[in-house]
C-alpha cells in the first residue's frame, strides 16, 4: 500500500482552482519529484497532501500513523523573535537533548545550537530544517524547493544529504525542485504539475515527453529541460496545449 | 490594603503588565501592532455603548473589541490589504465611538479618563477585574505556548503538526480584546499598545530565547508600572503616559546595553 495517496483531488485556493482532478501516490522507499512553472500548484499538493489545505473534492488516504517531516519553503524567522537552534527544534514537542545532538550531527549541523536561527546562512538554515524533519522519524520526508537561495556546491551537498537519508531511514522522498539536472539524476519518478499532472513516470520518459518539454522547453531554449533525445526533437510544441495552464 | 488608593493602583498596574507583556510578545513578532492600535480604538465606541446601555464599561469594550478582532481576523484571510483594512476599521470605530459619546449626557469630561486612563481611580471591583482578566489570558498563553509559538515561525509548520494556525491566531485576537478591556482604567485607549509593545521590544536584546522574552517582559512593565505611578505620586504628572514614558526608557536601557552586549560577545 502506499505511504499517502490522492484520488481524484481537486483543491482551491483563493477562489480559484489551483490543482484539478489529480492522482498521486508515493511508496515506501521513493524518491519522487514534482516539477512545473510557477503557480503551476506543487506547493499546494504538498499542502494538501500534510492536511494544510482540504481538497474540494477528491480524497487524500494517508496509511495509519504516517510520520511525514516536513521541510516548507522559504522560512522566514523574524529578527524580532529571539530563538536558538536547539529550542527551535523542540516546537512544538519537547525533544531530548540527546535527541536534539544526534539530528544535528546527522545533517552536519551539530556546531549551531546555540546559534540564533535568524543568523544562520542559508545553508545552515536549511539543515536545521531537514534537522526538524528527522526529528519526527518519518517514514515520509516531504520538502518543497530545499534548496532556494543555495549556491551550486551548497544545493549539491544538500541533495546528497537528503539521498543518504533516504537510504538510511528508509525513508520516502517527496520534493519539489527547480533544478532539472538534479531531478533527473536522483529521482525515481517525476511529476510533471501544471494545475493538473501533465505527465509522469520515470525521469527518462517524462523528460522525453511531450507535455514536459512544452513546459520546460519554449522559451527557455532548452536552458532548464534536459535534453536527453534532441536527437529526435521534431516535436512542434503547439500540439500540446493540453499542458498549459487553463 | 486594597482601602489605599496608591496600593489598588500598584496593583492594577502590575496585573496589567503581566498579561501584556507575553501578548505583547507576540505582537511583536507577529507585526500586529497596528492590529493592536485598531482593537483598542474600537473599544472606545464599546465604552460609548456601555454607558447608554447602563453596562459596565468593562463588558461594552469588551464585546466591540472582540468583534472588531474577529472581523480583521477574519478578513485578514481574504486578501485585503491589511494595513489599509485595520486604518479604515480602527479610526471608524474611533470616529463612531467619539460621536457616540457626544450624544451622551454629562460623560464629555470622562471621556479623557476612557483616553488616556484613570488609574487612580481602580476600584475594588475593578482591581477584580482586572486581576481575572490577566490571570485568563496569561493561562491560556501558558496552556497554548508551543502551538503558538509553532504558528508564529511559520502556518505550514504549524499544520504539519497537526497545530490550525487560525485557531492560535483567534486565541492571541480573544487575548488582546481581553487585555485592551483590562487595560483602559490603567493606560486608556491610546496608550494600550505601548504596554503591549514597549516592554517587550525592551526585552528583545536582552534575550535568547521566546520564553525568556516574554518572562523580561512582564519584569520590565511591571517595573514601569511601579515606577510610573512613583513618578507620577511625586511630580503630578499623568499617571498612564507616565508609566509609558518609564517603559520608553526602559525600552533605551535595553537596546543600549543589548549593543553593549553584542559587542563584548
Amino acid at each position: 500500500m502506499s505511504l499517502i495517496e490522492t484520488q481524484n483531488m481537486t483543491v482551491a485556493m483563493g477562489g480559484h482552482i489551483a490543482l484539478r482532478q489529480v492522482d498521486f501516490h508515493i511508496n515506501s522507499g521513493e524518491i519522487v519529484t514534482i516539477v512545473g512553472p510557477n503557480g503551476s500548484g506543487k506547493s499546494t499538493l504538498l499542502k494538501a497532501l500534510i492536511g494544510a489545505v482540504k481538497p474540494q473534492t477528491g480524497k487524500v488516504t494517508r496509511q495509519p500513523k504516517l510520520r511525514i517531516g516536513y521541510v516548507p519553503q522559504k522560512l522566514h524567522i523574524d529578527p524580532t523573535l529571539p530563538i536558538t537552534v536547539q529550542r527551535f527544534l523542540s516546537l512544538p514537542i519537547r525533544r531530548s537533548k540527546q535527541d536534539i545532538d544526534s539530528v544535528l550531527d546527522r545533517v552536519g549541523a551539530n556546531d549551531l545550537h546555540d546559534k540564533q536561527m535568524f543568523a544562520l546562512s542559508g545553508g545552515q538554515f536549511q539543515r536545521v530544517l531537514l534537522a526538524r524533519a528527522l526529528l519526527e522519524k518519518p517514514q515520509l520526508l516531504i520538502l518543497d524547493e530545499p534548496t532556494t537561495g543555495l549556491d551550486q556546491p551548497g544545493s549539491a551537498a544538500l541533495y546528497r544529504l537528503i539521498e543518504e537519508l533516504r537510504t538510511d531511514l528508509g525513508a520516502a522522498v517527496l520534493m519539489v525542485s527547480h533544478e532539472l539536472h538534479v531531478v533527473m539524476s536522483a529521482s525515481d519518478r517525476v511529476i510533471c504539475l501544471n494545475g493538473h499532472v501533465c505527465c509522469h513516470g520515470a525521469p527518462d520518459i517524462v523528460a522525453s515527453a511531450p507535455e514536459y518539454r512544452a513546459l520546460f522547453g519554449t522559451g527557455t531554449h532548452g536552458a532548464l529541460a534536459l535534453y536527453r533525445h534532441d536527437h529526435d526533437h521534431s516535436h512542434d510544441h503547439d500540439d500540446h496545449e493540453g499542458c498549459t495552464h487553463a | 490594603m486594597l482601602d489605599d488608593f496608591l496600593i489598588r493602583a500598584t496593583l492594577a498596574g502590575i496585573g496589567v503588565a503581566l498579561a501584556a507583556a507575553p501578548l505583547g510578545c507576540f505582537v511583536v513578532w507577529r507585526r500586529m501592532a497596528y492590529f493592536g492600535d485598531a482593537t483598542s480604538h474600537a473599544a472606545i465606541l464599546g465604552i460609548a455603548l456601555s454607558l447608554a446601555l447602563s453596562l459596565s464599561v468593562f463588558t461594552g469594550a469588551l464585546a466591540v473589541a472582540l468583534i472588531m478582532a474577529v472581523t480583521v481576523s477574519v478578513l485578514s484571510g481574504k486578501g485585503y490589504a491589511m494595513d489599509t483594512l485595520l486604518g479604515v476599521m480602527a479610526h471608524s470605530a474611533l470616529a463612531l465611538g467619539l460621536v457616540a459619546v457626544s450624544f451622551l449626557q454629562g460623560v464629555r469630561l470622562d471621556l479623557m479618563a476612557y483616553l488616556f486612563g484613570d488609574i487612580l481611580a481602580v476600584s475594588k471591583s475593578d482591581l477584580a477585574v482586572i486581576w481575572i482578566g490577566a490571570a485568563l489570558v496569561v493561562a491560556l498563553m501558558v496552556a497554548r505556548w508551543s502551538a503558538l509559538l509553532t504558528s508564529t515561525l511559520n502556518a505550514d509548520l504549524a499544520n504539519a503538526s497537526g497545530i490550525d494556525p487560525r485557531r492560535e491566531q483567534m486565541i492571541l485576537t480573544v487575548c488582546l480584546a481581553v487585555v485592551v478591556a483590562v487595560a483602559i482604567k490603567v493606560v486608556g485607549v491610546l496608550l494600550i499598545v505601548a504596554m503591549l509593545i514597549i516592554p517587550a521590544a525592551a526585552a528583545r536584546p536582552l534575550s535568547r530565547t521566546p520564553e525568556s522574552m516574554a518572562v523580561i517582559a512582564a519584569i520590565l512593565g511591571a517595573l514601569a508600572a511601579v515606577l510610573g505611578l512613583r513618578m507620577s505620586y511625586i511630580y503630578d504628572t499623568p499617571t498612564g503616559p507616565s508609566i509609558v514614558c518609564v517603559a520608553a526608557g526602559l525600552f533605551i536601557i535595553g537596546l543600549i546595553s543589548g549593543r553593549f552586549r553584542a559587542s563584548t560577545d
